[in-house]
């Protein structure tokens, strides 16, 4: 697209992208140090880890504030409101994706004292490389304007959806095997609830981006995997 | 290529323009310019100065006829009468469809006359019952309160902002069907543009309304729909939340984004 008459006003809305796009990989780095750091019960990654949402934060009210600024000093239309209102809204999911990350650290830290479960924790490590490959291809295609890469993560999430089941299903007989094992697993349901929600937070993050590129809505019912609560004993009767 | 935009949808339509072109002398102003103006809908014309999108207003009631080498081809059907054939008469029609201008252009006389002449114009009322048209035409422009006082000063006695509501109520007091606003507010500070536009927002309720406006902020304030303009072209009509969100055209996207050459 042409540039602005206005030259600022090209750079305000770079500005927002480069900001994005740091948020996008400090985000990334989380949760990925996260993971190593719950796989390897490493405690010193873990406390980085923690660290680290705080640029996260700082950043995502960068955006915000200069977002609404730009709002105001250039009240803009069509395609860069667009623009400034993904950028909002992006930021607000990678900031999310930081406090997951960030909880999974701090459960990391908690299992140090705990006894070692790896087999536990396999499951939760294909969950982990699905979210990130949801989580890179939503960012890359925010980054390209890659309109068929953000609905292929709308529909993708799916999968990520049945990981969670089956996880699930892994860490509920473990807790059945040996009370023992269930303060550890009960964290990594926790875990695995937050990278399911990484997940979900990949699609919002995909779905701006259909929304930025086309101005198009995608529809609500985006396609959803079984939900593991329904696996949960009923109560007899 | 010419945009042929019809909006789809059911409303009913006061104007209708049809494959309208107009000339200045030689020079063509308008190329096949097809669009409606619904009835009790604002209807916003946007485009940069030069586009015709007051040339269009001025065909709309004719203003065009009161100068030479002027003249228009195709058809304008006001409730499916095509108001260019020459048999028209024109007076009537700018009583139906009135217009106010960019600058305020009140009559050098007193506030109660600048109403009650163009009543007088076209019907004879006893005093008692002028009094309340004016009265009416003053309420129905928002400026009643503020002159109800001084109703003999001097039109031109008012601010900017109260003369250019004076002028609006000047056209609503002959009760026309369509109002025709080109540029109302440019001169007004935003204090008067807000009741400017909140005046457009009541007024729609009984008047179909065209507004020519640069500012594209308040043309996505006041209009339910949006007609872009360029080169005597129109580009794209649509409803206003479109065309200001998710314009078809790029060339419609470069001029509301504000990257035009």
């Amino acid at each position: 697209m042409a540039d602005h008459t206005v030259r600022a006003y090209d750079q305000e809305l770079e500005a927002l992208g480069r900001k994005i796009a740091e948020m996008g990989g400090i985000a990334e780095k989380m949760l990925s140090d996260a993971m190593d750091a719950l796989a390897n019960l490493d405690a010193n990654l873990a406390r980085a880890t923690v660290a680290c949402d705080v640029r996260l934060d700082v950043l995502q009210r960068d955006v915000e504030e200069q977002a609404i600024m730009t709002l105001a000093r250039r009240q803009p239309f069509a395609a860069d409101l667009r623009e400034i209102v993904a950028a909002i809204r992006i930021s607000g999911d990678l900031e999310r994706v930081g406090d997951l990350a960030k909880n999974i650290a701090k459960r990391a830290l908690k299992l140090h004292a705990e006894t070692r479960m790896q087999r536990a924790i396999v499951g939760l490590k294909s969950m982990h490389e699905t979210a990130a490959m949801l989580l890179k291809d939503a960012l890359d295609a925010y980054a390209m304007r890659d309109v068929e890469r953000a609905r292929q993560v709308w529909t993708n999430d799916v999968e990520l959806d049945a990981l969670e089941d089956s996880v699930f299903r892994d860490l509920l007989t473990f807790m059945m095997e040996d009370p023992r094992n269930i303060s550890f697993c009960a964290h990594l349901l926790f875990v695995s609830k937050n990278i399911e929600r990484i997940g979900d937070h990949s699609t919002n993050i995909a779905e701006t981006v259909v929304y930025l590129v086309t101005g198009e809505v995608l529809p609500m019912d985006r396609p959803k995997g079984p939900s593991p609560a329904s696996d949960f004993p009923q109560p007899s009767k | 290529m010419t945009a042929a935009a019809f909006v789809k949808n059911e409303l009913p339509t006061k104007i209708a323009v049809k494959d309208l072109q107009f000339f200045y002398g030689d020079n063509i102003a308008l190329k096949h310019v097809n669009m409606s103006l619904y009835a009790n809908k604002v209807t916003a014309l946007i485009g940069p100065s030069g586009c015709g999108k007051s040339t269009l207003l001025r065909v709309l009631n004719r203003m065009y006829d009161l100068y030479p080498h002027q003249r228009a081809e195709g058809e304008v059907l006001l409730d499916g009468n095509n108001i260019l054939d020459p048999r028209q008469d024109l007076n009537l029609l700018r009583a139906r469809v009135g217009m106010v201008f960019q600058k305020p252009t009140p009559f050098p006389m007193s506030i109660y006359d600048n109403i009650a002449f163009g009543i007088k114009l076209y019907e004879r009322l006893p005093k008692s019952e002028l009094d309340g048209r004016v009265e009416t035409a003053l309420r129905g422009a928002a400026i009643w309160d503020e002159v109800k006082d001084q109703l003999s000063a001097s039109g031109l006695s008012l601010s900017g902002g109260q003369q250019q509501r004076l002028c609006i109520a000047r056209t609503v007091a002959i009760h026309p069907e369509v109002i025709l606003f080109d540029e109302p507010c440019s001169a007004l500070d935003p204090i008067s543009t807000a009741k400017v536009e909140e005046l457009i927002d009541e007024l729609k309720e009984n008047y179909t309304i065209a507004i020519v406006t640069h500012n594209m902020q308040q043309a996505a304030r006041v209009s339910e729909y949006t007609a872009f303009m360029y080169l005597g072209e129109l580009i794209e009509f649509a409803t206003t939340p479109q065309l200001f969100t998710s314009p078809e055209n790029p060339r419609t996207q470069n001029y509301i984004t504000g990257r035009f050459g």
